[in-house]
């Protein structure tokens, strides 16, 4: 046991010497100690987790005491033998192992010795060496320094030299400038290198421009360049200049400072003057402006389209490319953004406007539209490049014009036709007035009507076909907007037709102007009707298949309106005529009932030959008529408007509304009897509205005729023989107007009335024998 | 709506002639003057009590001839005016003269009409107008607003101015013109004009409308072609002095502006026959009365040159509020000329048409069978104008 101990305790002494051979620091040393130990023992820490076990051998807390007493009360003798031997075993082999190690150990120690030992020898001797380095060194960089301040000097004047030369060969170029400027300025040289060359030039002629000789050379550049500025001006003042021309120059101009808004103007007039002489061309064509409007003006020389063709080429194009070198000119410079170009453009197209208005106002004929609308649409196209260019440059003033020119020429076919149906009207008014060749008919109205409506209607339709141009596919301004135009111009021709018509009857005629013969009237209310019947919905038919009409056209006037108004202008007619023909007829008898004495008449013998004139006259009126209007129904003794009359006249005096207090005056009333039948008979309206038929016309006319011969019976007061030759005269009338009324109650009614009339108007009441005045009719 | 029915009153001749009794203001009162060429013609007094919708007639004997034209003094009631026909010699001639009716007729006795009937009276002649030398007389017109001295006739083509002197029993031809000119000139018809301090008067021949100054007796203004056919009647507008109707054989009404005469102010197309009489009302001269051969009266409402076009001007003190509201409305409401009313209870020609003295919502229209209405303005416009 005691050898185990000491064995152990011995290594640690071992150590312990170690150390304390080496440099005395106990703790560097032990490191390197760490496997050994490891190898002997648990590690501390490894001591300190296993659980201390007295009586483990090995373990660092080993106790002898305890293991002794445990293998002594554990362990057999046979057991505690073997035990003991393999200890001495152990022990001997740790011995061996020890003194093995001892003297590893020491063998190294004395290795180190001696090589520290030669180490101290070697150093001394490199120190010496060392300090011989230092001072060469010292030696060296004081020679250096030696050196280079003997080269300074040299250096510096070898830079300044080398500056110098730089300066001189620059001002030599600099010299060189107004000699380079000159050849190149020269005439027919290169102006544009000239340029480059002194704009490099001024800026150091500029800065050293306080000495004199740069001076010289500054004002001498100068000079040369304000040389080639005055050629360049007077270049452009040159009219042969083509815009490209143009524009170098004035690049070049600008280039030389020169100020851009004088530039600017210059460019500006320049051009203005070449566009001018382009629309003074443009206006030599034109015949000279000629305010009092004579027609004597000769034809134009070309044609339309040529006169836009070259105007467009020219004169548009060339504004194009001008506008474009403006641009890009003088963008961005001071006195260039205050619209001067537009103002420039817009006056000058302003006058090219005016030249092809001028010009379009010379196509005052209805020549070949066709060619009229591709010039308009060429000149559209133009205007639209134009545009795009010069937004403000009056182009849409342009587009008006297109526009007002496309209208123009439709109201000139607009005008023809009304002319040319006025000129109708005029044939037909003459042939209505020629004096008839006795035997031989002039055309009849039928005649006439027919050859009106069938040309007038031709005309219109050729008038169409040139209108369909405008509106062709292809025509760039068809989009311009009013292509409502076809219709419009239909509309309002029909609507100025039945304006004029109607125009015939409205016309207060009796207050100066002639009175249209009515004839005419019948004739033009036979027009208006047969408009409204057909002609109208034919046209719109017809102007509907050429011009499909577009989502965007204006509001159409519908057919039924203008339908309506033809009708209301053929009622206002055959009105009218109604009335022109009743007067004349009505004047006739109310100056032979004023005139005559009816008190100191004779027996009557005869027809008065008033009567039998009206009785021709409205014979005439009825053959009239009869051309023109359907018979028209006659009617049947209880006809519906017969009836339809009493009925609005009764109803108007039905008891349950008035409730008259009818205050009898005390004699039997005299013509009671009269009045009583009157109450039965339907009331007559003289003036009314005719229908469209011979009947209703005649009957209108018979009506207007006879009341007035009632009236006018009325103011007079007759003699026997005057009642009686009213009385002849009513007869006669009644014998050969029924047939031409619808009713012939009417007449027989009015009649009726004046014989009664008569018979109070009369002095000596004795009527005549009707069969005598019979006789008398019938002789007559 | 009783109120609105008409009154009819049947006379057993025919009769033309109707004139208020201008000088009575108090009564409706009208006379009409029958034409009869085998009978004794007629004057009728015809009172209207309106507020029992009768009629009380009185009638005086015209022995004399037919009666065409008759016109009341402005001043005194009893006195009146007849232009009437004499047949003698187989030659007729129109004469005129003025009369003074019975004292207890003046303001219309109220007897029973089976009493009067019995014992007719006859009028006093006061005096001829003596034409002779003038032609047939047309009509004979006292000056407006006067004393009742002062008539003018027109006979043929002379225009005769009147002066009735020792109570009216002589007339003294003061002044008198000619209208000289191509053919057989007549007048058909006159108006004095109450403007002007009555010194204008019109008169109308063939179709030509003339004004006439009476004091130097010459032509002032000439409406040429004033009517397609012949001119039948005229009215002055009694508000505005420059305002003249006119009407005639061409079914029209046409209303003149006298400082210019190449157009018609207004022109009216709303009868089928001859307009005989155009009247303008008394008190308010939008609403015109015309009669016409057609057989019906029609009564326009001609508001757009009627002296108050805006409606009735009422001074603002007068007005309340809400009556200035109610004021307002009524400005704001279109005035527009219109056809009032057609009146169709005659059956023959409308040969006069007149306005009452004295109610300006009343008039009567006269047919030639002798058929006399009286109508009313319908009350619906009354309040209209009057409110």
């Amino acid at each position: 046991m005691a050898e185990v101990e000491a064995a152990g305790s011995g290594t640690e002494t071992g150590g312990g010497s170690e150390s304390g051979n080496a440099t005395g620091s106990g703790s560097g040393w032990r490191r390197p100690h760490g496997p050994l130990q490891r190898y002997y023992g648990p590690s501390a820490a490894e001591a300190a987790e296993a659980t201390p076990d007295p009586a483990d051998i090995n373990g660092p807390h080993f106790d002898p005491e305890v293991f002794l007493t445990k293998v002594r009360s554990e362990c057999r003798l046979g057991e505690l033998l073997s035990r003991e031997a393999t200890l001495g075993r152990e022990i001997r082999a740790l011995d061996s192992d020890m003194q093995t190690l001892l003297y590893e150990n020491y063998n190294k120690f004395i290795s180190a010795t001696d090589t520290i030992r030669k180490m101290k020898v070697d150093f001394r001797r490199m120190e010496a060496e060392m300090d011989d380095l230092a001072s060469n060194m010292a030696a060296i960089s004081a020679s250096s320094a030696r050196v280079s301040a003997a080269l300074q000097d040299r250096h510096r004047r070898g830079a300044q030299l080398a500056g110098v030369q730089a300066l001189l060969r620059k001002l030599q170029s600099l010299v060189e400038v107004p000699g380079r400027l000159r050849r190149w300025a020269a005439p027919g040289a290169d102006p544009a290198r000239a340029l480059h060359c002194y704009a490099r030039a001024r800026a150091v002629l500029r800065h050293y421009r306080h000495l004199p000789s740069f001076r010289a050379i500054e004002d001498e550049s100068h000079s040369i360049m304000a040389e080639l500025a005055q050629r360049l001006r007077a270049r452009l003042r040159d009219d042969t200049l083509d815009p490209k021309e143009l524009t170098e120059c004035v690049e070049m101009l600008l280039q030389l400072e020169e100020p851009p808004e004088e530039l600017c103007e210059e460019f500006l007039s320049q051009a203005g003057a070449r566009l001018e002489a382009e629309l003074a061309a443009l206006e030599a064509e034109l015949p000279p402006s000629d305010p009092s409007g004579t027609a004597s003006t000769p034809p134009p020389a070309s044609d339309i389209l040529d006169f836009v063709d070259r105007g467009s080429s020219a004169f548009v194009s060339n504004l194009c490319l001008l506008a474009a070198s403006y641009r890009s000119l003088f963008e961005g410079r001071p006195g260039s953004g205050d619209g001067r170009l537009e103002a420039f453009a817009s006056t000058l197209t302003t006058r090219y406007f005016e030249l092809l208005e001028r010009r379009l106002a010379l196509e005052r004929g209805l020549g070949d539209t066709s060619l009229l609308v591709r010039a308009l649409d060429r000149f559209h196209r133009r205007l639209r490049a134009l545009l795009e260019l010069l937004p403000a440059a009056g182009a849409e003033a342009g587009a008006a014009l297109v526009a007002r020119a496309a209208r123009e020429r439709v109201a000139r076919y607009l005008r023809a036709l009304q002319t040319f149906f006025l000129g109708c009207l005029g044939d037909v008014r003459q042939a209505l007035a020629a004096p008839r060749p006795p035997g031989k008919d002039g055309p009849g109205l039928p005649d006439l009507l027919a050859t009106l409506s069938s040309s007038v209607l031709g005309q219109l339709k050729a008038v169409l076909a040139y209108v369909q141009l405008f509106t062709a596919r292809d025509v760039a301004f068809a989009s311009l907007g009013g292509l409502g135009i076809a219709w419009g111009l239909v509309v309002a021709f029909v609507r100025w037709l039945c304006r004029t018509a109607r125009g015939f009857a409205d016309s207060p005629a009796e207050r100066g102007a002639p009175a249209a013969p009515p004839a005419l009237l019948l004739l033009l209310a036979r027009l208006c009707l047969d408009y409204e019947a057909t002609t109208i919905s034919y046209i719109l038919t017809l102007t509907d298949e050429q011009f499909p009409p577009e989502d965007t056209g204006p509001a159409v006037t519908p057919g039924p309106a203008l339908c309506a108004e033809a009708r209301g202008a053929a009622q206002r007619l055959l009105d009218h005529y109604v009335q022109v023909q009743g007067a004349a007829v009505a004047q006739m008898l109310r100056k032979s009932v004023e005139t005559r004495d009816w008190l100191g008449t004779v027996e009557p013998r005869n027809v008065r030959a008033v009567m039998k004139r009206v009785v021709e006259d409205i014979t005439a009126i009825d053959v009239q008529v009869g051309q023109l209007f359907e018979e028209g129904v006659r009617r049947a003794q209880s006809s519906d408007s017969s009836r339809r009359a009493f009925s609005v006249y009764s109803s108007s005096r039905a008891p349950g509304r008035y409730a008259p207090s009818y205050t009898p005056s005390a004699p039997m009333d005299t013509h009671l009897l009269s009045n009583i039948q009157k109450l039965f008979s339907e009331r007559i309206d003289i003036f009314s509205p005719v229908e469209f038929n011979k009947v209703s016309v005649l009957t209108g006319i018979i009506k207007i005729s006879l009341k007035t011969l009632l009236e006018c019976v009325r103011l007079r007061t007759l003699g026997r023989f005057g009642l009686q030759q009213v009385q002849v005269d009513g007869h006669y009338l009644q014998l050969y107007l029924w047939r031409f009324a619808a009713d012939e109650r009417v007449v027989q009614g009015l009649l009726d009335e004046v014989a009664a009339s008569a018979a109070h108007r009369c002095l000596d009441p004795v009527p005549m024998e009707h069969s005598v005045v019979e006789l008398i009719c019938e002789r007559g | 709506m009783e109120d609105d029915a008409p009154v009819i009153y049947g006379l057993e001749f025919q009769a033309r002639a109707l004139t208020p009794q201008t000088a009575e203001t108090d009564a409706i009162r009208f006379l009409v003057g029958t034409q009869s060429l085998r009978y004794d013609n007629q004057i009728h007094i015809i009172d209207f009590d309106d507020e029992n919708n009768i009629i009380n007639k009185n009638v005086l004997l015209h022995q004399v001839g037919e009666i065409w034209h008759i016109s009341a003094s402005p001043a005194d009631k009893g006195v009146l005016a007849t232009c009437y026909n004499k047949t003698s010699d187989g030659k007729v001639v129109t004469c005129a003269a003025v009369w003074r009716m019975p004292k207890e007729l003046e303001s219309g006795s109220h007897e029973s009409p089976d009493d009067s009937s019995s014992n007719t009276q006859t009028l006093e002649l006061l005096c001829h107008l003596d034409n002779t030398a003038h032609g047939n007389m047309a009509c004979v017109m006292w000056e407006p607003m006067g004393d009742g001295k002062k008539i003018i006739s027109l006979a043929d083509n002379n225009i005769l101015l009147w002066d009735l002197q020792e109570s009216s029993t002589k007339a003294v031809l003061s002044s008198s013109s000619a209208l000289e000119g191509k053919g057989q000139l007549r007048f058909t018809s006159g108006r004095w004009s109450p403007h002007h301090n009555c010194t204008q008067i019109a008169t109308a021949n063939d179709t030509t409308v003339r004004g006439w100054d009476t004091r130097s007796m010459r032509q002032i203004y000439s409406i040429e072609n004033a009517h397609g056919q012949l001119v039948r009647d005229l009215d002055f507008n009694p508000n505005k002095q420059y305002y003249l109707a006119s009407c005639g054989d061409d079914c029209k009404v046409k209303f003149w502006d006298t400082r210019n005469v190449t157009e018609p102010v207004k022109t009216l197309e709303e009868h089928s026959h001859w307009v005989w009489n155009v009247r303008y009302n008394h008190s308010h001269d939008q609403l015109i009365l015309t009669g016409s051969s057609d057989s019906r009266v029609i009564l326009s409402n001609m508001v757009s040159i009627s002296s108050e076009p805006f409606g009735h001007m009422v001074d603002d003190d007068e007005l309340s509020d809400q009556e200035e509201q109610h004021q307002e409305e009524k400005i704001k409401e279109p005035l527009q000329d219109s056809v009032i009313a057609t009146y169709e209870e005659h059956e023959d020609s409308v040969y006069a048409v007149e306005w009452s003295s004295a109610d300006p919502w009343l008039f009567a229209s006269l047919s030639y069978d002798g058929r006399l209405v009286i109508n009313r303005v319908p009350r619906a416009l009354k309040y209209h104008i009057l409110l």
